[in-house]
């Protein structure tokens, strides 16, 4: 198996795709030539053309709209856009259109789109380079929202997404497209969109995550561990719709959950499944369920952001309130 | 049936005062500028073109944050903020930073916006300006609501934005000039054509010759300007704010320019989307010799006194760099205290948390 980092599975996902499926475009700006900002793209011009890989015109609505229009001649569009906190420009495309072609047309259309966009933290970005929104599309009904945290996930999520006839926000958090390497199996495989996924066993506490959290929730645990606190940490990898099975099944078993998010603490992910682990679990709990966010600002893209960015000894502040409480 | 579009197409072609060997080709045009004031403009591109060069070292340095270079697009800047009042309001793209300086931004203000700082936003009042806008085209829509409230008020002032030539293709920048037209409101577009968004060519851009031509749509008036000449670039936003003061409406001014660097200095790397061939050809153009050689043409212009502007400049840039470095740094009870009016409760709550973590 190959080693690759999460951006090369990403890459290799949408070329096994390209090659499978003669539907797939991948498109968006800077995607062709340059091999877009990060190099996700990278080569897939000049292997595909520039008739499956091509860059538009910079306008992330037209983008949006230039996807739903593919889909109706039966293809499978592939939209990147550059960076998520440019998602407003394109919210519409996202939740008005996509999310809702399915229903309008009475199941006549679908939209068989992956929107790519990298996200989140850590990476000294500018303004609206950072921004974890996948709250605000995880509001809407309709469309998928995927957020991997290992390189085998990316590809497979990827390839998944993809192969989904309904629309599917993929989204790439920045800090890991290179911070480590995984093993990568060379040919098309699948992971499932909506299953949660078990990253460490434990049986006092369950950290629930997504993104780049899972690896600072790993890292509270191997503290924890030090201090005799076994936590089990559960990576959610679709947000929406999130898979309350696994959830629960960890939930009845430890009796105590931390949700961990890079985004702020207002409305969000943690706020939906939290509520929903205590109408469906509430005599399994021992305590509270806590969080760990990023305060209720704009995103700090300056000297605050270390402090700003949840990290892994916020979990274990939080993870030993919850134990004593 | 007729079809027009060649016709109008055609009819764009690029205002220039000025040729590449810094020699009048269009007199009729030349501004009314008087000598001290040309050689100010020569010192605004010199001083710009040091502030770029040292702004680039400090970001390698790791001392500045976000910079985006601005080397080739000094006529297409300094020339259309030169044509402007103290009281009109610009609303720049995040390239446009030295419009600002020179309306009186400090430069260790421009620093610390670079550095993610808020205090770098906090302008002076006699800066009538957003900071400089991130989302592509955003700045545009907001031109024509600046522009129609200085209508509403009956001020002589106007309202100036600019984007490059990838802006002209969001949606934003099409409902910008449509509004500032249909209001009449004293509006100026810029379009600073450098050729590439990021990498993607004009040419992949749009299937229009022009981008002045845009104008045509909303009911404005239009020009395609040489932006390597800094005299073009004055007298065309000086004619576009004369029309708006009047009552004429807005005008888009597309400037043909380009940067002599990569997008910004977060790992662009312009030799994947641009040839040297074309690299060389556009330095024949740099404005800064342009305009050197018609002022020396004019005996208004010697080495010494570029050598005294570059040691003025870096003179400039050593304090105002230390200066944005003594700043406090930027905490998260900053942002805090940034969100409201009046700090609503739970936020209350999360600032006492900070603060004793920022205490630590």
């Amino acid at each position: 198996m190959a080693q690759m980092t999460m951006i090369q599975a990403i890459t290799d996902a949408m070329r096994v795709e390209l090659k499978n499926d003669e539907n797939v475009l991948v498109f968006g700006e800077d995607v062709g030539q340059n091999g877009g900002v990060f190099r996700a793209t990278e080569g897939l011009q000049d292997e595909f053309g520039e008739d499956r890989v091509f860059d538009t015109p910079l306008a992330e609505s037209g983008i949006g709209g230039l996807a739903i229009g593919l889909a109706m001649e039966g293809f499978r569009p592939v939209p990147e856009i550059q960076f998520f906190g440019f998602v407003f420009e394109v919210m519409d495309s996202i939740s008005g259109q996509m999310a809702r072609l399915r229903y309008r047309s009475g199941g006549h259309y679908n939209a068989p789109i992956t929107v790519r966009a990298p996200f989140g933290g850590g990476v000294h970005t500018p303004e609206l380079h950072a921004d974890s929104l996948e709250g605000l599309i995880a509001q809407q009904p309709g469309v998928k929202v995927v957020i991997p945290s290992t390189p085998y996930e990316a590809k497979g999520l990827l390839i998944s997404a993809i192969r989904d006839n309904d629309p599917v926000v993929f989204l790439e958090h920045m800090k890991l497209y290179r911070s480590f390497r995984g093993e990568v199996p060379e040919d098309a495989y699948t992971v499932e969109i909506g299953k949660a996924d078990v990253k460490r066993e434990g049986s006092d506490v369950t950290l629930l995550a997504y993104g780049a959290m899972v690896h600072s929730s790993l890292k509270a645990a191997e503290e924890l561990e030090k201090d005799g606190i076994s936590a089990e940490v559960i990576d959610l990898r679709t947000v929406s719709p999130v898979d309350y099975e696994t959830i629960l099944e960890s939930v009845k078993k430890t009796n105590r959950v931390v949700f961990v998010q890079e985004a702020q603490r207002q409305a969000g992910i943690a706020g939906q499944v939290i509520s929903e682990v205590q109408e469906r679990a509430i005599l399994h709990l021992e305590a509270p369920i806590l969080r760990v966010t990023a305060p209720d600002t704009v995103y700090a893209f300056s000297d605050a952001e270390e402090v700003w960015l949840p990290d892994h000894k916020d979990i274990v502040e939080r993870v030993n309130e919850v134990i004593n409480f | 049936m007729k079809q027009v579009l060649e016709n109008i197409e055609n009819q764009f072609e690029m205002f220039q005062v000025l040729d590449e060997d810094g020699k009048v080709v269009n007199k009729d045009d030349l501004p009314d500028l008087s000598d001290d004031e040309l050689k100010e403009l020569m010192r605004r591109m010199v001083y710009t073109r040091i502030l770029d060069q040292r702004s680039i070292a400090l970001n390698r340095q790791g001392r500045l944050g976000f910079y985006a270079p601005t080397a080739g697009q000094e006529a297409s800047q300094l020339g259309s903020q030169f044509a402007l009042e103290q009281d009109d309001f610009i609303l720049p793209g995040y390239r446009d930073v030295p419009q600002l300086i020179w309306q009186g931004l400090p430069l260790y203000q421009a620093f610390l916006f670079s550095k993610g700082h808020f205090h770098g936003n906090q302008f002076p009042d006699e800066v009538r300006a957003l900071s400089p806008q991130i989302i592509i085209g955003a700045q545009y829509v907001q031109t024509a609501g600046v522009a129609l409230g200085l209508k509403k008020r009956g001020k002589k002032n106007v309202a100036i934005t600019y984007t490059g030539d990838g802006g002209t293709s969001q949606g934003d920048f099409y409902e910008g000039i449509n509004n500032a037209g249909a209001f009449k409101a004293p509006a100026i577009f810029v379009v600073q054509n450098n050729r590439f968004a990021i990498s993607v060519p004009v040419e992949k851009q749009t299937n229009a010759k022009t981008l002045a031509q845009k104008a045509v749509a909303a009911g404005i008036e239009g020009i395609q300007v040489d932006g390597m000449d800094v005299l073009a670039v004055y007298a065309a936003t000086k004619f576009a704010r004369e029309r708006a003061v009047a009552g004429e409406g807005p005008t888009l001014i597309e400037t043909l320019t380009y940067r002599f660097g990569p997008h910004t200095m977060s790992g662009d790397d312009p030799t994947r989307y641009r040839t040297e061939d074309m690299d060389k050809e556009w330095e024949k153009k740099d404005p800064l010799v342009r305009f050197r050689k018609y002022l020396e043409g004019k005996k208004l212009w010697t080495e010494e006194d570029e050598n005294k502007v570059i040691d003025e400049a870096k003179e400039d840039i050593k304090k105002a760099i230390k200066q944005a470095e003594q700043q406090p740094k930027q905490k998260v009870t900053d942002l805090i205290n940034n969100m409201y009016e009046e700090l609503p409760t739970h936020l209350q709550e999360q600032k006492e948390i900070y603060e004793a973590k920022e205490s630590k």
